[in-house]
């Protein structure tokens, strides 16, 4: 039965509101069939998953931790993606700005180097990260490359470039063969924010962040540059932006904020480079991003949800004996669902009757 | 409205159709029977509610009550494919063919079911013998000329052998000959006892071809007339409820100095048709109305892009802005000398469709300092432009400020023009400034840019229009195969060289110069 997708004219705000909120209810649905298929029952995995998390103060603030970087993230992707461009290499970008940041960290190990090296650091992760973002720019602009493949190439890339430094020349050399950096001087690592838990200082750069992105993609000639490039080109063209100078843009600002959520991460949470500094931020951001209608407010109530399924991935690990993989699953699911959502508000599904070669 | 008896009975006949968008009542109780044998226009202004009309007559559009008729019994069509079941066709006026495809693959996209391309292919050539149509089924669509490809889209609808045939807009992208032998065309199909719904608002075309005229006015029916029996003031009348204004040509005014300047304007193009310009040269002074005339696709689009800085020119010296070296500007920088420029497309080219319309005015105006400071933008004073550009050019719509898209083609363009106007320019460059807009709208269009012009603006106009050239423009030059012709006065020359010259009769049109 031949199907056909037409254009609607006047979505209502609220239908193109409520497209997340009936992407989350599918997904907890596909999730319910998945619990019961592996035995489990489904009440009890959704208390674990999604409850349980936020009745305990050490879990909001883990919470919080894994958000951040989500956000961060999250808000550069929304630029690149409001360009219509697609930016899959955020994890790269994490990975790349992490790296240099870190490289600053090693250098002044054991020395007596003051409290500028964490900001220091922060500014070259930026660096990092906006410097591989601009490669699959260059492709795209100089070659015509598409840079939703070499921007996720470029994620492997920049992973295996991290396993050789740790495997190789920045290994602690005290530590046993484990593949791992000497861990940071303290100051190279991220303030804490409260006595107790791992909240640290990155959550208010990345509310910072909101902050400047709702205003820059909100009120600014730059923030209507991107947007105009991604609705109309050719208007964009007419009315003297450069597409050229928005590609390079927006991939410098996402890679740059992805960049930041690499070192912040390392000089946080994890306090030393090692083989793997991320469950997979830069790919589940693009989540956050499409989730949160890439408007920076709805990616930091966006980042908030995904994380909780981090967090609550992490406890059906310990108390179901539930793989890891569940989260993945339900991570994808919810960006499937969300994508069709976009797709079912803008779009109706017709039949096409009487012939086979519509 | 007696019915004569001798009339034959109507195959497709809408009843008291009325269609709401939000407020906006685009249709009100109206009424249309085609009969067989019939060539019957359709008349109205913009947004007169024509296109609403015949989107419901071919199932594009659900009607919100009324009901349509087919050979007297009540019919509904859901979808365009149970409209083209019923053997109505319909040809509009943005064409839907794929440039990269052979005329005959693209037929074939668009019947049911599966046929060999060598046996369509013959049916095609057949078409075309029998109605004088002029295609060729295994050349690609992206070489031919618009006028070829309207053929393509009747071709298509004709091999459907339809029993109703819609034209909306046909001859809009046509020279004076090929409407010639679209009419002809008409007439054959109407012979057969075909019927013809003929979309326009060119008054003496509908008075040439068509036996009866239906009027539309404000989404209202106004008159079903007999065309032959009316005058052109008549029926202008009936259309726009009073008498259209001519735009008053000022013969006696001084010209300022060059504001626009070609001098060996060369693009070397991509190979496209098109998209080569070859030594263009010509001067636009302040207060003259230079028109460009040429049938689509000689390279009118290149230059247009070329001018406004959307391409790069390779010798910056070739172009020159009041007095300043533009070759190697921005648009942003050629606006901040003081140009205006409005392209033909107006979707997607001189806006964002699915941006907000208040979103739209900064396309143009973001380099101008008051509504955009040190990269802010000012919301108030935006919307306050809006509203001025909304106010003073009569731009109508539904809603408070919906997206681009949703604008009729005339109102998009009054937002287009004022938008520039308002922006104080000392040169206008403008494609196609009434293309697709009714007869009201277009002279005020003109009006506009003549009255702008008295005050010193140099205005250089691209249109394939030739009437409308002749109408407002002081002087002429005709652009053919990526050339352009010596600019002559209006007054010196006449229509037929430069119907000549059109044609890529170079000659002619020097001819023509030389005279001057």
């Amino acid at each position: 039965m031949p199907l056909r997708l037409e254009r609607q004219e006047n979505i209502s705000p609220l239908r193109h509101a409520m497209a997340p909120v009936v992407a989350a209810l599918v997904t907890l649905v596909v999730g319910a069939v998945m619990f019961v298929v592996l035995g489990h029952d489904p009440l009890r995995a959704f208390t674990i998953y999604f409850i349980e998390p936020l009745g305990d103060a050490y879990m909001l603030q883990e919470l919080v931790v894994k958000a951040s970087p989500l956000l961060l993230i999250g808000i550069g992707l929304a630029f690149c993606y409001r360009a219509n461009r697609w930016n899959i290499g955020a994890e790269g970008q994490y990975v790349a700005g992490a790296v240099l940041g870190s490289w600053l960290a090693l250098a002044t190990q054991g020395t007596e180097a003051g409290p500028w090296v964490l900001p220091a650091m922060l500014v070259l992760g930026a660096i990092g990260g906006a410097l591989w973002g601009l490669i699959p720019a260059f492709l795209r602009v100089r070659f015509g490359a598409s840079e939703i493949l070499t921007s996720l190439m470029l994620v492997y890339v920049a992973q295996l470039g991290l396993d050789y430094l740790v495997r190789g020349p920045w290994r602690d050399p005290q530590g046993f063969n484990f593949p791992q950096s000497v861990t940071f001087d303290d100051v190279a690592l991220m303030p804490l924010l409260m006595g107790e838990g791992r909240l640290h200082g990155g959550i208010i750069i990345a509310l910072l962040a909101v902050v400047a992105a709702t205003f820059v993609l909100g009120r600014t000639l730059i923030g209507f540059s991107i947007e105009l490039a991604g609705s109309a080109p050719r208007a964009a063209a007419f009315a003297g932006f450069d597409e050229k100078r928005v590609t390079y843009g927006v991939f410098a600002v996402s890679g740059a904020l992805a960049g930041v959520a690499g070192i912040i991460e390392v000089a946080g949470p994890i306090g030393q480079l090692q083989p793997t500094i991320s469950p997979g931020y830069g790919f589940t951001a693009i989540i956050a991003a499409m989730l949160g209608r890439l408007h920076p407010v709805g990616i930091l109530v966006a980042s908030l949800v995904l994380a909780l399924t981090y967090i609550g991935g992490e406890a059906a690990q310990i108390t179901m004996r539930l793989p890891f993989d569940v989260t993945r699953v339900f991570q994808g699911t919810l960006l499937i669902a969300i994508l069709a959502a976009d797709i079912l508000v803008r779009y109706r599904i017709r039949r096409v009757e009487g012939t086979t070669h519509a | 409205m007696e019915d004569v008896p001798e009339r034959p009975r109507a195959l497709l006949e809408a009843v008291k159709l009325t269609k709401k968008f939000g407020s906006l009542v685009a249709n009100d109780q109206v009424s249309l029977a085609i009969r067989a044998g019939e060539t019957h226009a359709l008349l109205g202004e913009n947004g007169a509610g024509k296109s609403t009309l015949v989107k419901m007559m071919c199932g594009l559009l659900q009607a919100d009550s009324g009901e349509l008729l087919y050979e007297g019994t009540p019919i509904v069509f859901h979808d365009p494919a149970s409209s083209r079941a019923k053997g109505v066709g319909v040809v509009f006026q943005h064409f839907a063919l794929f440039d990269a495809m052979t005329v005959v693959e693209n037929v074939a996209l668009g019947l049911p079911g599966h046929q060999p391309l060598p046996v369509l292919a013959a049916r095609i050539d057949d078409c075309v013998r029998r109605y004088g149509l002029g295609v060729e089924p295994y050349r690609r669509v992206g070489e031919l000329s618009v006028g070829e490809r309207q053929r393509v889209e009747i071709v298509r609808c004709l091999l459907g052998d339809p029993r109703v045939l819609i034209l909306d807009e046909p001859t809009s992208v046509l020279t004076p000959d090929e409407s010639e032998n679209l009419f002809r065309t008409v007439d054959l199909l109407t012979d057969e006892g075909r019927a013809v719904l003929f979309i326009s608002h060119k008054l003496d075309e509908v008075r040439r071809l068509c036996h009866r005229a239906t009027v539309l006015r404000g989404g209202r029916f106004i008159a079903e007339v007999d065309p032959q029996q009316e005058t052109f003031g008549s029926l202008a009348r009936l259309m726009v409820g009073a008498d259209v204004p001519r735009t008053p040509r000022v013969t006696a005014h001084a010209l300022g100095a060059p504001r626009l300047l070609a001098l060996h304007l060369n693009v070397a193009g991509d190979g496209s048709r098109g998209s080569t310009l070859r030594d263009i040269n010509f001067e636009v002074h302040a207060g003259e109305i230079l028109g460009i005339a040429g049938v689509a696709g000689n390279g009118q689009t290149a230059l247009f892009d070329v001018l406004s800085g959307e391409t790069e020119v390779t010798d910056h010296e070739s172009i020159v802005i009041d007095g300043e070296m533009a070759g190697g500007l921005s648009p942003t920088q050629r606006r901040a000398l003081g140009a205006g420029f409005v392209p033909e497309e107006r979707l997607g080219h001189a806006a964002a469709p699915d941006m907000r319309l208040s979103d739209n005015v900064l396309l143009t105006t973001h380099g101008d300092g008051h509504i955009v400071k040190a990269g802010i933008i000012r919301r108030a004073t935006l919307f306050g432009r809006f509203q001025e550009i909304v106010k003073g050019f009569d731009v109508r719509f539904g809603g408070k400020d919906p997206k681009a898209r949703r604008l009729s083609g005339g109102n998009m363009q009054k937002f287009v023009i004022g938008r520039e106007v308002l922006r104080n320019p000392v040169l206008i460059v403008v494609d196609q400034p009434t293309w697709g807009v009714d007869a009201a709208a277009a002279a005020f269009i003109r009006t506009t840019l003549r009255e702008h012009a008295a005050q010193g603006c140099a205005v250089l106009v691209i249109s394939q229009d030739l009437d409308e050239l002749l109408e407002f423009a002081d002087r002429i030059a005709v652009m053919s195969e990526g050339r352009l012709t010596t600019p002559v006065p209006v007054a010196g020359t006449s229509r037929e060289a430069i119907g000549l010259a059109m044609g890529g009769a170079h000659h002619a049109g020097g001819e023509g110069s030389h005279a001057a």
